[in-house]
């Protein structure tokens, strides 16, 4: 039987696809944030706020917040990986990332839907 | 009789683990680490001004005058270099994912590329912020 650590990867390729799909996602969303940013001229509260409560900036934006949230966890998990060898903190360390990162999330969408 | 052996005094042990021995790429790659870390810390800080900001006419005003502070706009600038680094490193791997430029010369030239335009890009944007 495979000796499989408990808070290891889950040696597959998924992790490192998924790692990549999601990045892409982010960039483009940037890219066109940046547009907005540099290219909009002067940036008032109604343009600011009339940007964030389009439909299909909505659902851009929530792409994005998937994308990161996932993104970061494999990139947050890959360092506690690398430099965290003591099983026990490992996993306290993982266990608030995933805290962190869900804690995140959740803030992110109520914004965006409360607008 | 006499001990004849000459008492060796021990060897130093050197470990070097400064980073600024790394090669190049090692160097994009540790501050790919960094960067990535340190925008997943700066997470609450962006969410929170994102959230007074789309809050109201009042919020919008407040988070102008907050990005007023020199230790905000430091803050954001540090953010802003660690998403541009964290941004062209990657770029550079999923390049990298495709085998473009694995051999050594071009991936040291675009090594020294991701930090000049992450650097002059960070360098332009601190410059128009204050």
């Amino acid at each position: 039987m495979v000796n499989r650590v408990v808070v290891g990867a889950h040696y597959g390729l998924m992790d490192w696809l998924v790692q990549r799909v999601s990045a892409v996602v982010m960039a483009v969303y940037v890219l066109l944030l940046a547009a907005f940013l540099i290219g909009g001229g002067s940036i008032t509260y109604l343009s600011w706020k009339g940007l964030f409560a389009q439909g299909w900036m909505r659902f851009a934006t929530l792409f994005f917040v998937v994308s990161l949230l996932v993104h970061a966890w494999f990139g947050m998990r890959d360092i506690w990986m690398d430099y965290v060898k003591n099983t026990g903190l490992r996993l306290t360390l993982q266990a608030l990332t995933v805290l962190w990162l869900v804690g995140c999330g959740g803030w992110a969408l109520q914004i965006l839907w409360r607008l | 009789m006499s001990d004849l052996t000459v008492k060796k005094k021990p060897r130093p042990i050197w470990f070097n683990l400064s980073p600024v021995n790394l090669p190049v790429p090692g160097l994009v790659s540790i501050f790919h680490r960094i960067s990535g870390l340190l925008l997943v810390l700066g997470l609450i800080w962006v969410l929170y001004l994102l959230e007074l900001s789309l809050d109201s006419e009042l919020g919008f005003r407040h988070v102008r005058e907050y990005m007023t502070h020199p230790a905000a706009k430091l803050a954001l600038l540090a953010l802003l270099w660690a998403f541009l680094h964290h941004f062209c490193a990657g770029i550079r791997y999923l390049f990298l994912d495709l085998h473009r430029g694995i051999d050594l010369p071009t991936a040291r030239m675009t090594s020294f590329l991701v930090f000049a335009v992450s650097l002059a890009l960070a360098l332009i944007f601190g410059v128009r912020l204050w």
